[in-house]
């Protein structure tokens, strides 16, 4: 038993019965325990919640499970028969299958070859192809779907894909199956389809492992909830035992005290009478963003709440000129504008830094002195060079201000953990004098001290006058940094709420309710 | 809930109104064919250009020996089609085959049975090919790079062989080109019977076997073909292996061809090779692309080579042509590829 345990509501009755058990599994990566001493339980024809924050070892799990990862130490049995795993294939063997939440399958081929590949009934003259794609019509029929098996994949919306990516698994005849966020592009008769599939299936006797950030479907769907925090066992709960605000304190637990002192600066004043640093009206663009209203005032934090591919991030892109509106107008300080790099924008001090940390943010290969003087080198222009002296000073300003550790600015920043990448990439931002800073997901990844450095170090700077848009996942971080936030869902803006005004269940609520029906 | 529903939210721009129902099943079905159809249309609209400016272009005469002109590159083209299926790409194949061919020479100078000679000189291509193959896929190292290293040490082998011409007078290898199986006015040699083999083969292991599917797979995204348990890593080495086997098979032909081996032979004949396979309706990018679809491609390049000879050009027209030709095919395909993009 983990000794972070606490309270498990139900007696043991882990015996034979259970088709997954893992004991004591500990996963270790450079810097971070990403997995401490973590038991689960997976029993035939249940739906298993796996919950937790960002960061608290969800992935990690699973990953675990399908032998992406190595465990490090600890059990992992099978049907009572202990397994180690060392690819996906040896896990797919076991009757493991997942389906992500970005589709691993492959778009250019036809639906029923997605469904049968690997596993193509095969005759003399090689794959029988009317045979291939008779079973594949089969299974996806068993699972309610009729689809023409010879299209090609990437003809079929996200939800029909998932389905597709299921109805694999089953060819596989997997005995546990393992979703991972895969509610997240769907709109809610999707949903219910899909719903419908798990219900079967479970009744079928597979096991199912279900990860989703969504409050009401965890309720609808799920048996029993595994609360993870941390790379920690909180706990194992059958549903009914669990009431809903019981499981947000488990899964946010200790962290909450730490960040209650920032929640002042939701409820700071702002002025809004003076101008404000960006307004947008009627921002969007065709087949990426309908139209949206937004202003920021300086001093305030606007939070953007959405899910992933809601259009959080497309809005600010289009805002900060990486990419072009085609409709609406932009006004920096009152003035119209059009931004149409971000070069363009940071000269207009408008500074954004990418949810992308790795690929669009820090260069690995760069110290973190270099990282940091990007930032202003791009805006003085690459011809006029920054003092040595002044580079230093600016450099460890931001080293100490933001608490990077290690304080060695000339180590590599590849070597850096998540959350010190992220601290030298706010100061490169900082380091601009931005007068709005946009920050996608700063947070995500990254362990919990570093998180609230930052939480702390934004709270600080907008109350010095820096006005800033606030993206995260995670609506507890959104709502205690902003003082309104912005909800978005299927790439349209559908609301700007006072934060003051709500809690997280009130703005999950929004965002599930409110303009249902309203797009096509 | 209807599932068949292709196009959630942005679908009411995208799908034209007017399309008949079966033209948007074919589309749906066989959208990855179209770039090979607009190939073969070309090569149709060629044909007949230059019938009606020559007369007598398309005859007997002319098409069998187009054949048997483009056999290497056909043969090439096979195995560079299942390399730039995977997403790949090998540059060693004109100097495999160079190299093949100059060595095979020198043995059989020596009195070395064509029964050893055409055997290894297939091994050699195959060596080759795995070097590359397991460079790419256990080392990492880019296809680019790869192939580029494959490129330089068969070229520079094949100069080690021998800095001169060797003729050859093998009698099994000089029938392979000077035998002519007539059918009329139509004939065969048994280089172009090879070539063509070589594509039958080719096709049917790309559309019928699992490996040929998980070439498919591997270029439609490898990390999901890894997910979806396939042999990726096999795969990854083997197309190599088999572009390195095209490539010996090719130094057999041309040898016979030009009844020599010549170590400066094929110099850039791998971007001519990569020319057709992308005009033949291949994607650069992977996971589009068919055998038949090369096969165009080559008689497309060679019947622009042809045509220019007839009209005594210069032969700096046919790059000029070809430039273009590709230019057009690339642009084409990235216009497929936004639209399916745009059509999720």
């Amino acid at each position: 038993m983990s000794t972070s345990t606490t309270e498990p509501t139900k007696p043991q009755e882990r015996g034979t019965d259970a088709v997954v058990e893992m004991r004591g599994v500990t996963i270790r990566f450079p810097g971070v325990l990403a997995l401490d001493r973590v038991d689960f339980t997976l029993r035939p024809g249940e739906v298993h919640a796996l919950m937790g924050e960002n960061g608290a070892g969800k992935s990690t799990l699973i990953k675990a499970l399908t032998g992406v990862y190595s465990v490090d130490s600890g059990t992992i049995a099978v049907s009572g028969t202990e397994r180690v795993f060392s690819s996906t294939a040896d896990a797919q063997a076991a009757g493991i299958s997942t389906v992500y939440q970005e589709i691993n399958l492959c778009p250019n081929l036809s639906v029923g070859e997605n469904v049968m590949l690997g596993h193509e009934p095969r005759g003399l003259r090689g794959i029988d192809w009317r045979t291939t794609h008779r079973t594949a019509a089969e299974h996806l029929r068993s699972l309610g779907l009729e689809l023409d098996t010879q299209t090609i994949l990437s003809s079929h919306s996200i939800a029909v894909q998932q389905l597709v990516a299921i109805s694999r698994a089953m060819v596989l005849d997997a005995r546990v199956l393992i979703l991972d966020e895969p509610t997240s592009s769907l709109d809610r008769d999707e949903v219910e389809q899909l719903f419908t599939v798990i219900r079967g299936l479970r009744d079928r006797g597979v096991a199912i492992l279900f990860v989703s950030h969504f409050l009401d479907q965890i309720y609808e769907i799920s048996d029993r909830i595994t609360v993870l925090r941390n790379g920690t066992l909180v706990g194992e709960y059958a549903i009914d035992d669990l009431p809903r605000g019981e499981l947000v304190t488990k899964m946010i637990g200790r962290e909450l005290d730490e960040l209650e002192a920032i929640s002042v600066s939701a409820e700071r004043a702002i002025d809004r009478t003076v101008a404000p640093v960006i307004k947008a009206e009627g921002v969007g663009r065709k087949g990426v963003l309908e139209p949206a209203d937004l202003d920021v005032f300086p001093g305030e934090i606007v939070g953007i709440a959405g899910l992933l591919g809601s259009g959080r991030t497309e809005l600010v892109r289009l805002l900060c000129g990486a990419d072009r509106p085609d409709t609406g107008t932009l006004s920096v300080h009152g003035k119209v504008t059009r931004l149409s790099t971000p070069r363009h924008a940071l000269e207009r001090r408008i500074a954004f830094s990418s949810e992308n940390r790795r690929a669009e943010g820090i260069v690995a290969d760069l110290t973190v002195a270099e990282n940091i003087m990007l930032g202003i080198q791009a805006r003085r222009g690459w011809l006029r060079k920054v003092r040595k002296q002044e580079q230093d000073a600016v450099v460890a300003e931001y080293i100490k201000a933001l608490g990077v550790r290690p304080a060695d600015p000339n180590r590599k920043v590849g070597d850096l953990s998540g959350g010190n990448q992220q601290k030298v990439l706010l100061g490169r931002w900082l380091a601009t004098a931005p007068e709005l800073l946009i920050l996608d997901e700063p947070t995500r990844g990254i362990d919990v001290g570093a998180k609230a450095d930052i939480q702390r170090k934004v709270a600080e700077l907008a109350e010095q006058g820096l006005a800033v848009i606030f993206i995260s996942s995670e609506l507890e971080e959104v709502l205690r940094l902003a003082q309104r936030v912005a909800v978005m869902r299927d790439r349209r803006q559908i609301g700007v709420l006072e934060s003051s005004a709500v809690d997280v269940d009130g703005v999950i609520d929004y965002m599930a309710t409110v303009g249902e029906g309203s797009v096509a | 809930m209807s599932t068949t529903t292709t196009t959630p939210t942005a679908g009411r721009r995208i799908v034209p109104p007017r399309l008949s129902e079966y033209a948007r099943t074919f589309v749906a079905r066989h959208a990855s064919v179209m770039p090979m159809l607009a190939a073969l249309v070309i090569l149709v609209l060629i044909l007949i250009g230059a019938q009606i400016h020559f007369g007598d272009f398309v005859n007997p005469r002319t098409l069998s020996s187009l054949l048997l002109d483009n056999a290497y590159l056909l043969i090439l083209a096979v195995g560079m089609t299942f390399v730039i299926v995977t997403g790949g790409i090998d540059l060693s194949v004109g100097s495999v085959m160079a190299f093949t061919g100059i060595a095979a020479a020198q043995m059989l100078d020596h009195g070395v049975s064509s029964a050893i000679v055409i055997p290894a000189m297939i091994l050699g291509g195959a060596v080759i090919g795995l070097m590359i193959g397991v460079l790419v896929q256990y080392f990492d190292v880019q296809p680019f790079i790869a192939s580029l290293a494959g490129l330089f040490l068969a070229r520079g082998l094949a100069y080690v062989v021998s800095l001169k011409s060797i003729r050859v007078e093998n009698e099994h290898v000089i029938w392979l080109q000077s035998t002519r199986w007539w059918f009329g006015e139509w004939y065969l040699t048994p280089t172009g019977v090879l070539a063509l083999l070589t594509v039958v083969v080719g096709a049917l292991v790309m559309k019928y076997t699992r490996f040929g599917r998980t070439v498919y797979a591997v270029g439609g995204g490898e990390q999901s073909a890894r997910l979806m348990g396939l042999a990726v890593a096999r795969t990854k080495v083997l197309v190599y292996v088999i572009s390195g086997v095209c490539g010996g098979l090719a130094g057999l032909v041309l040898t016979a061809y030009s009844g020599a081996g010549y170590p400066r032979n094929g110099i850039g004949t791998e971007l001519d090779v990569i020319a057709a396979v992308v005009i033949g309706g291949t994607l650069l990018t992977g996971g589009v692309g068919y055998v038949v679809g090369s096969l165009i491609g080559v008689l497309v390049y060679g019947t622009i080579h042809t045509v220019i000879s007839y009209m005594g050009a210069e032969q700096s027209w046919m790059r000029i042509i070809i430039g273009l030709m590709l230019l057009m095919f690339i642009v084409v395909q990235r216009v497929i590829v936004v639209r399916a993009e745009r059509r999720r």
